[in-house]
C-alpha cells in the first residue's frame, strides 16, 4: 500500500482508547471501590450497542451517542450493582467474571440487538453537530475519542476528589467501622459501581466511533481480564494509570505484535510477567519507588551542597 | 423421548465429570490451600493434551509413555508457577492473576508455535478405536477405558488425601496455615508441593481429555473456565466439593446441550451465578441497607 503511516497510527491510537476508557471505570470499581472486577464489560456492551443501533436508525449525532451509552450503562450497572455490591473479595470477583461470560453470551445469542455472532458492521460515522461532516478522517476520529477519553476521565476524577475518594478509602480500609459510624457502605459503593458503568458506558460508545464495527468478542472475557491487568499495571486507584497503562498493553499487542506476527500473545505476556515483578504498585507508584532508592555517591554530594539551611559549607572530611 | 435415550449423554457427562474433577482438584486446592489463583492452569491442561497427542503412536508403550509425559510436563509447570509465584508473598490475588495469566499467554503461544493450531488427537491402540455395545448402544471404547482411568485416579487421590499424612497436611493447610506452621511443618512447602501435584493432574486430565475433545487453541481457555466454574461451586479447597461440582458439570454439558439446545450456553454459568448468589456475606449488620 503506498499509504502514509500516519492515518494508520492516528487509527490505531484512536482504536485503543476506547478500552482506556473501559479500565478507567474499572479502576474506579477496582481501586476505589475496592471491588475486583470483570464485570464493566456489561456497561461498556450496553453503550456500544445502543450507541451501534442509535446510529444504524440514523440518529448520528456524537453527543447523543455518547449521552445515551452513558446513561445504558448507568442503567445496567445500577441494576447490577445492586445485586453485586452485596459481596465481595473472590465471590465479587468469581460474579463478575460470570457477568463477563453472560455478557459475552447474550452478545452472541440476541441476534435482533447484536446480530449474533456475525456482529454488527458498516455503523455510519458520527457528526460533532448537525450540519458538519461526519467523523471519518483518523486524525479527526483520534482528536474526538481523545478529547472525549481525557474529558470523561477527568470528570471521573473530579467527581472522586475529596470527600467521596475518603469515604471510598474508609469503605476499603476498614469497612466494619465506617458501617459502625453511620455510613451507608453499600449505597456507596452501588453508587461507584453505577458511576462507573456510566464511564464505561462512554467507553462502548467510543467503541463503536472508533471502530464502527462490534463482534461479541468485543465485550467478552479477553476484554474485561485486559482492562482489569491494565489496572493493575497502572496502580488500582490512579484513573489516569490505568489509562495509560492500557494504552501500554494494546501497543505491545497492536504495535509490537506487528513486528512479530502471530506471536502478540507472547509479547503480552512478557509485559505482564515482567510489570508483576518491576513495578508492584503500579506504574503510579514508580516515582516513590525511585525516590526511595539509594542515591549514588556523587548525586549525594550534590543533594549536600544545596541544603534548604542556606549555602552550604564546604564538606569535611571526618577522621578515621 | 424415552429414557436409555439420556443413557449414552450421561455416561459421557461422567466421564467428563471425572475428567474435569482431575483437572479441577489441583485448582482448588493450590487457591484453598496456599490461596494461589492460577490463571495458567488451563494451559498445563492444553500442554498434557498436546504432549499426549504428539507422543502417543498407536502402540501401548507410547501411550504409556504420552500419559506419563504429560503428568511430568505439568508437574514441570507446577514447579515454574511455584517458583514463579514465591516472590508474590502477601501481594494480593491481582499480582497474582497478573503473573500467572501473562504465563498462560507464553506457555499458550508457545504451544501454538510447537504444535500448530490445528485440532489434535492422539493416535490410540486398536483396540482403544473400536466400540462394544452397552445397554444396545453402541459406545467407543476410549471413552471408557478413559472412564475406567479417571475413576482410579479418583480413587487414588482421595486416599492420599485422606489417609496419608501429606494428605492431611494439604488438608490442614487450607483449613489453617497458621497451626500448620506452629507444629512445624513449613506452609510455603506445602504450597510447592501443592502447586507441584495440581500441574501433573492438569497434565494428566489434559492427556485423558485428549483422545476425546481432541487439545487445540482453545483447550487451555475452555478448560481454565470450566476449572474455575466447579472450583466456585464445589467451594474453595474443597475436593469432595470439586467433584461433585465437575460431575454436575460434565452431566449438564452433555445432558443438558442436548435436552435444552436454546439455554444451552447460559446453563453453566448461571449454575455459577447462582451458587455465588446463595454465599452467606459478611458485611456487617445494616451495611447491607
Amino acid at each position: 500500500m503506498a499509504l502514509s503511516p500516519d492515518p494508520y497510527l492516528h487509527a490505531t491510537a484512536a482504536r485503543m482508547l476506547p478500552l482506556a476508557v473501559l479500565a478507567v471505570s474499572v479502576a474506579v470499581v477496582t481501586g476505589h471501590a475496592g471491588l475486583h472486577t470483570l464485570g464493566q464489560v456489561l456497561p461498556y456492551a450496553a453503550g456500544a450497542y445502543t450507541t451501534a443501533r442509535l446510529a444504524l436508525a440514523g440518529t448520528d449525532l456524537a453527543p447523543l451517542h455518547l449521552l445515551a451509552a452513558a446513561g445504558a450503562g448507568a442503567l445496567t450497572a445500577g441494576a447490577l450493582g445492586a445485586v453485586l455490591v452485596r459481596y465481595r473479595a473472590t465471590v465479587f470477583l468469581m460474579l463478575s467474571l460470570a457477568v463477563a461470560e453472560l455478557t459475552a453470551i447474550t452478545a452472541a445469542q440476541w441476534r435482533a440487538v447484536s446480530g449474533g455472532t456475525d456482529g454488527l458492521a458498516g455503523i455510519p460515522a458520527p457528526r460533532l453537530l448537525p450540519g458538519l461532516p461526519p467523523l471519518l478522517a483518523d486524525r479527526t476520529v483520534l482528536l474526538y475519542t481523545a478529547a472525549v477519553a481525557i474529558a470523561a476521565t477527568a470528570a471521573a476524577m473530579a467527581l472522586l476528589g475529596g470527600d467521596q475518594r475518603t469515604l471510598l478509602a474508609a469503605v476499603r480500609a476498614n469497612e466494619a467501622r465506617a458501617s459502625a459510624s453511620g455510613h451507608q457502605v453499600t449505597a456507596y459503593l452501588w453508587t461507584a459501581h453505577t458511576g462507573a458503568g456510566a464511564l464505561a458506558g462512554i467507553g462502548g460508545a467510543l467503541l463503536i466511533h472508533t471502530h464502527r464495527w462490534i463482534t461479541p468478542a468485543d465485550v467478552g472475557f479477553t476484554t474485561a481480564a485486559l482492562a482489569l491487568l491494565a489496572v493493575v499495571i497502572g496502580g488500582a486507584t490512579s484513573l489516569p494509570g490505568a489509562a495509560a497503562a492500557t494504552i501500554a498493553v494494546l501497543a505491545v499487542r497492536d504495535v509490537a505484535g506487528a513486528w512479530l506476527p502471530g506471536h502478540a500473545p507472547l509479547l503480552l505476556g512478557v509485559l505482564f510477567v515482567t510489570a508483576v515483578y518491576l513495578l508492584p504498585g503500579g506504574l503510579t507508584a514508580l516515582p516513590a519507588r525511585l525516590d526511595s532508592l539509594p542515591l549514588p555517591r556523587h548525586r549525594r554530594h550534590r543533594l549536600a551542597l544545596h541544603t534548604p539551611d542556606g549555602p552550604a559549607q564546604p564538606v569535611t572530611r571526618s577522621t578515621p | 423421548m424415552r429414557v436409555d435415550a439420556y443413557l449414552i449423554p450421561a455416561v459421557d457427562g461422567v466421564a467428563y465429570g471425572l475428567l474435569l474433577a482431575i483437572a479441577a482438584a489441583g485448582l482448588t486446592v493450590a487457591f484453598g490451600a496456599g490461596g494461589v489463583l492460577n490463571l495458567a492452569h488451563g494451559t498445563l491442561i492444553a500442554a498434557g493434551g498436546y504432549v499426549a497427542a504428539a507422543t502417543s503412536s498407536g502402540t501401548w508403550p507410547s501411550l504409556a509413555a504420552a500419559v506419563a509425559l504429560a503428568a511430568g510436563v505439568g508437574a514441570a509447570g507446577g514447579v515454574v508457577l511455584a517458583a514463579a509465584t514465591a516472590a508474590l508473598q502477601g501481594r494480593g490475588h491481582l499480582d497474582q492473576a497478573l503473573l500467572t495469566f501473562g504465563v498462560a499467554l507464553i506457555g499458550a503461544d508457545l504451544l501454538t508455535t510447537a504444535y500448530g493450531s490445528d485440532t489434535l488427537r492422539p493416535r490410540l491402540p486398536e483396540v482403544l478405536e473400536a466400540t462394544i455395545r452397552v445397554a444396545g448402544h453402541r459406545y467407543p471404547v476410549d471413552r471408557l477405558a478413559v472412564l475406567g482411568v479417571a475413576v482410579a485416579v479418583v480413587a487414588v487421590g482421595y486416599v492420599v488425601l485422606h489417609r496419608t499424612r501429606a494428605g492431611r497436611l494439604i488438608r490442614s493447610t487450607v483449613d489453617d496455615r497458621a497451626m500448620v506452621a506452629g507444629i512445624g511443618v513449613n506452609p510455603r512447602l506445602v504450597d510447592v508441593v501443592v502447586l507441584v501435584a495440581a500441574g501433573a493432574l492438569a497434565g494428566l486430565a489434559g492427556a485423558l481429555t485428549t483422545p476425546i475433545l481432541g487439545v487445540g487453541p482453545h483447550t487451555a481457555d475452555t478448560a481454565l473456565l470450566l476449572s474455575l466454574i466447579i472450583v466456585v461451586c464445589g467451594g474453595l479447597g474443597s475436593v469432595p466439593g470439586a467433584l461433585a461440582a465437575a460431575l454436575a458439570v460434565g452431566v449438564v454439558q452433555t445432558v443438558g446441550v442436548t435436552s435444552f439446545p436454546a439455554v444451552a450456553p447460559y446453563l453453566l454459568i448461571g449454575a455459577m451465578a447462582v451458587v455465588l448468589l446463595a454465599h452467606r456475606t459478611s458485611l456487617p449488620a445494616g451495611a447491607s441497607a
